[in-house]
């Protein structure tokens, strides 16, 4: 049986070969000594949401929550492009930072108290102040959400949105019938060919789905907000330090856009006797030390993606497609509610 | 009185009503009244859903053009510019376009090793299966991943299409093949722990669908690991549509095995081979021939299987169909139609092929002498 | 040797188990089947028993268990119906029905079923029109992108006597069928069967009309506001799954079917052609039930494959048991290793359940075949 024979032995060749090349054993705990063993950082991002992570025809993604992670990957090994982006469905997010498949989610996941506390995960930030909103046709003649009795909503499967569109209806006593599905691109697809007469979602995620529709101009988004849905990257519990890392992460994009430190006029900056300044950009005190990164940790996020007003007109602001206004994401100098505690 | 030869007057020709094309149609078409109204219904259906897919396909389509515009017709069919634009896609996915070639070669190389292995006249069969088990899977693995040789890394995130489509079915049928033996024989082993194990095996698998083998695969199997072993997902899928193929394997094997008569143990028994000497050489080797076409069967039912990757998020041929029909510049009401036509077409050639090669072998099988 | 296999998958199962424990504590993620009796508040748009968003996920199981249940149910009849005709359809005389039957085969079962799910759904149904300008049939029954929409009837209270009638009913129908056949089998005459049936079916509606009136309306359904309300909907997801698993499967137990016809031996067909059987009569009576015994065991995998399949539901958002529990469920409560354990159990035990009732009716016919 000479067939079965080479059978086997080419079998086993394969399976070595593959698992030769393939795993990678990570020590208990400690995500930022194995994220730099590995030499790069696993982050689990959307499936194609843009404006938060989208990717293009040759891979390459894109936006908010993309930039996220770069800013990690930055912070980490000084080079944004040290990431390997996971995408994700709703149900499957969870699952996949509990089991260890990434290091990082940033996947517009809205912080509540049941995923943090039974999920076994943590929301370090929050990066996105959002809430839960209705795109209907235009023609249908609709112009709030109270109006919308008796409707069928195209929404995601295993998302807070479906929760709160359960909660709305029945809290205004309306009826309603719900067709989740377990892609955003089926759930925009179906309410594009008419099965539902609103689609229901995150405000921006509205304005990110509302350009994949074949007439984006046929349909408005209703002014109601019906929840709060603070967006933010979320981490396996029980590695404090990594949670920290990536709060700092955010809150020094944040800092940086307070202090008017951009991307651009980093060289400028360095020269600033300002000593909040000073402490951002590692020149003082060893704040990138506590966090096990290098001095100029915030230096080399704000370097490859920017402070975070910069990040956010990037990827969604007025210029871009999307055209979301600051609003509450604004900081709270100007009426928002970013806030980044002091870096001393 | 002459003696009178007798001649036979020539055969008459048959009635004009029962030999040619007349003859044959009033046998085989209107042999009866019910069998006449049949027929005429099925013709009408014949003719229309001829027209309908013609019109559709040819004569509404649309054929040349750069986006949604070309395919805006009043009266559309399909919009055949879009699988154009859009092919490279489906047949790589987004394996970066300077490194294409080397799927290429991957493919031309399958291509050559295995077509000399299907066909039954051609000799040097033992060298053949060397190179396409042994040298074949290498090359491919390297030559896809890359990262060594001074290849560009490839990660196995940007595959997809057609490529992803092959990867997991061509995979999960080598992998599945000598698992599906093993079990088999553990199922019909005189060791009962074994045959215990073994059956649970093959009914769990069996018994549950492949999309929640694959969830676990996909999302869950690390939590089966210690602490921080992990590996890529598309290689947690292939592990678990081999698993998955093995346990049907297993029960088309168990097939072959029940046909071989007990004579041919108990002259192996005589001859004083032990259990692996006799399941090497004398049983395997007629049990896997008699069931080739029930193999070739799990192969065609495992290849449709491969959609479902889709499901955890991998991008196979359909994944990569369904992910275009996204692109607002190609959005219109014939996109999705096309598409999926297009996608049916491809599966559909590969499986008839595969459903043919399968009668053949069993043609050819059947007439052999050894049998 | 034995001990060896045995010691080896124990000790890969401890390993296992001792991984997911020490994973699940380290990471202080919920165990337990407690969340099954917590409030679920999602709402699901194809309910056959009562659901509102205040119930329990335990109900969330039995609701998307019942879903599972109706579209592999139905989805197995119209499969065996659709099978069987396509199957004598294929060795039919006429040239004509055998290739359009063969043609059939040919690209229903070479082409991946979510394929065709997802051509049915989002190819075809998708193209329907809107409520408002809805296909109507005697402006009762609406076909649109929202479903098909029929009359129902409403049943009001007091329903329970009829339902009591028709209870007493089918117990008529088995005893007197009993009887008859007794009859028949001891003095060889025929007793009267559809007479008696039809005075009990009389008497006993009549006395549930007398006890309760008639509690029934039939509702209607109408267009009002963004759809229709009222009647029975029949969602576009239920029918697409329906559609693509009963076509797929057909053409796979048509298949199976032809073999088994083809197994019968000659001699039979042509023993009751000598008896002057019709060539119907002959199929009905004589070539199907011996098929049937070759027929089954292949036909019982192809039921339990439907069932499978059905699981890919969860592509167009029909709320079969994956889609609800190992979807929506998963993600609110984020129990990955309980909620797939309980589908597979799920699974495994429609599986062997129905492999188990085959079994029987496979037993039976064997006897049976056997005696003829």
């Amino acid at each position: 049986m000479q067939i079965f024979r080479t059978l086997c032995v080419g079998f086993l060749g394969l399976a070595a070969a593959n698992l030769l090349a393939m795993p990678s054993v990570q020590a208990a705990g400690k995500t930022l000594e194995i994220v730099q063993k590995r030499g790069h950082l696993k982050c689990g991002v959307s499936q194609g949401l843009p404006g938060f992570s989208t990717p293009d025809n040759r891979g390459k993604w894109t936006g908010i929550d993309v930039d996220f992670c770069k800013a990690i990957a930055a912070a980490i090994f000084n080079d944004p492009s040290k990431v390997k982006f996971t995408p994700l469905s709703a149900k499957e997010r969870f699952t996949a930072i509990q089991s260890g498949e990434v290091d990082i989610i940033a996947r517009n996941t809205t912080w509540s108290m049941h995923r943090d506390t039974a999920l076994g995960v943590d929301f370090p930030v929050i990066n996105y102040y959002d809430g839960q909103g209705f795109m209907v046709r235009a023609d249908l003649g609709v112009t709030s959400a109270r109006e919308l009795d008796g409707a069928t909503l195209c929404t995601n499967q295993g998302t807070t949105t479906e929760l709160n569109a359960a909660d709305y209806f029945r809290s205004n006593g309306m009826q309603y019938e719900i067709v989740a599905f377990e892609k955003a691109d089926e759930s925009v697809a179906a309410y594009n060919s008419g099965r539902c007469d609103a689609y229901t979602t995150d405000h921006s995620a509205l304005y990110a789905q509302k350009l994949k529709l074949s007439q984006p101009k046929a349909h408005i988004v209703l002014p109601e907000i019906i929840s709060k849905e603070p967006l933010g990257p979320l981490v396996r519990q029980g590695d404090s330090s990594w949670n920290d890392l990536v709060r700092w992460t955010h809150y020094a994009t944040v800092a940086a856009e307070e202090f008017g430190v951009t991307s651009k006029n980093l060289a400028k900056m360095k020269l600033s006797s300002n000593p909040s300044i000073r402490r951002l950009m590692g020149l003082d005190g060893s704040f990138g030390a506590n966090l096990g990164l290098s001095k100029q940790w915030a230096v080399n996020i704000i370097r490859s993606v920017g402070n975070y007003g910069e990040i956010f007109e990037r990827n969604v602001g007025v210029q871009t497609p999307l055209g979301i206004e600051r609003g509450v994401n604004a900081l709270w100098t100007k009426g928002g509610l970013h806030y980044a505690p002091p870096i001393r | 009185m002459s003696a009178k030869t007798w001649i036979p007057t020539p055969a008459r020709p048959a009635p004009a009503n029962t030999v040619g094309f007349v003859g044959w149609a009033r046998e085989n078409l209107f042999a009866t009244k019910l069998d006449s109204a049949l027929t005429l219904v099925c013709a009408a259906l014949i003719i229309y859903l001829l027209d309908v897919v013609f019109g559709w396909a040819i004569v509404d389509a649309s054929f040349s053009g750069e986006d949604r515009n070309a395919c805006l017709k009043q009266v559309q069919g399909a919009c055949w510019p879009f699988i154009d634009a859009k092919l490279g896609q489906f047949i790589y996915g987004r394996y970066p376009e300077m490194e294409r070639w080397r799927v290429d070669w991957v493919f031309a190389l399958g291509l050559i090793g295995l077509v000399p292995l299907l066909m039954p006249k051609v000799g040097f069969k033992r060298a053949n299966v060397i190179f396409m088990l042994g040298f074949y899977p290498l090359f491919a693995f390297f030559m896809l991943t890359g990262g060594r040789f001074g290849l560009a890394p490839v990660d196995t995130s940007d595959w997809g299409g057609l490529l992803v489509t092959l990867v997991v079915a061509v995979t999960g049928i080598v992998g599945s093949l000598p698992l599906g033996i093993l079990l088999a024989l553990g199922r019909r082993s005189e060791l009962p722990i074994v045959r215990a194990l073994c059956v649970g095996f093959i009914e769990i698998f069996r018994g549950v669908p492949l999309i929640t083998v694959l969830f676990m695969a996909s999302v869950m199997l690390p939590l089966f690991l210690p602490d921080g072993v992990n590996f890529d997902k598309l290689m947690r899928c292939l592990i678990g549509v081999a698993l998955f193929a093995s346990a049907y394997m297993a029960e088309v094997v168990r097939g072959g095995l029940q046909a071989i008569p007990k004579g041919q143990y108990e002259a192996a028994a005589a001859l004083g081979l032990g259990y692996w000497k006799t399941t090497r050489l004398i049983i395997l080797p007629q049990a896997l021939k008699l069931v080739i076409p029930g193999i070739v069967n799990t192969f065609i039912g495992l290849f449709k299987d491969t959609t479902l990757v889709l499901i955890v998020g991998l991008f196979d041929l359909l994944g990569i169909v369904q992910l275009h029909f996204t692109d607002s510049t190609w959005a219109t009401p014939e996109t999705h139609i096309t598409g999926y036509a297009f996608a049916a077409f491809v599966f559909w050639v590969f499986c008839f092929a595969m459903s043919r090669y399968s009668i053949f072998m069993e043609k050819h099988l059947s007439t052999d002498p050894n049998q | 040797m034995q001990v060896l296999v045995l010691a080896a998958v124990l000790g890969a199962m401890v390993w296992l188990v001792g991984n997911v424990q020490s994973n699940l504590e380290r990471q202080n993620i919920n165990s337990g089947f407690g969340f099954l009796s917590e409030r679920a508040g999602f709402g699901i748009n194809q309910t056959l028993i009562a659901y509102t968003e205040d119930d329990s996920f335990g109900r969330v199981v039995v609701v998307g268990l019942l879903n599972t249940l109706l579209v592999s149910g139905l989805g197995i009849f119209f499969a065996t119906l659709l099978g069987f005709s396509l199957g004598v359809a294929r060795l039919s005389r006429n040239w004509l029905i055998s290739k359009i039957a063969m043609v059939y085969i040919e690209i229903f079962r070479n082409v991946p079923l979510l394929l065709q799910i997802m051509f049915w759904y989002f190819g075809v149904l998708r193209n329907l029109p809107s409520p408002r300008q809805a296909l109507s049939v005697g402006d009762a029954m609406f076909m649109s992108n929202r479903g098909i929409v029929l009359p129902w009837l409403e049943a009001g209270a007091g329903a329970m006597w009829y339902g009591v009638a028709l209870l007493g009913l089918a117990a008529g129908f088995f005893w007197l069928r009993r009887r008859t056949l007794k009859a028949k089998l001891t003095t060889g005459h025929s007793t009267r069967f559809w007479r008696p049936l039809l005075v009990l079916a009389l008497a006993l509606f009549g006395a549930a009309a007398l006890m309760a009136g008639v509690p029934f309306a039939l509702d209607v359904p109408q267009l009002k506001g963004f759809n229709f309300r009222g009647g029975l909907t029949v969602i576009p997801e239920f029918v697409a799954l329906l559609l693509a698993l009963s076509l797929y499967t057909a053409a796979f137990i048509a298949e199976i079917v032809r073999a088994g016809i083809n197994s019968v031996n000659k001699g039979q067909r042509e023993a009751a052609a000598a008896l002057g059987l019709p060539e119907r009569v002959a199929l009905r009576l004589v070539v199907l039930p011996q098929a049937l015994r070759v027929i089954i065991p292949p036909l019982t995998s192809q039921y339990l494959n439907l069932t499978k399949n059905s699981s890919l539901a969860v592509a167009i958002a029909y709320p079969d048991i994956v889609s609800v529990l190992a979807g929506t469920t998963l993600s609110q409560v984020g129990q990955a290793l309980e909620i797939i354990f309980v589908t597979m159990m799920i699974y495994l035990s429609l599986s062997l359940l129905t492999s188990w009732a085959m079994n029987r009716y496979n037993q039976r016919m064997a006897f049976v075949g056997n005696n003829t």
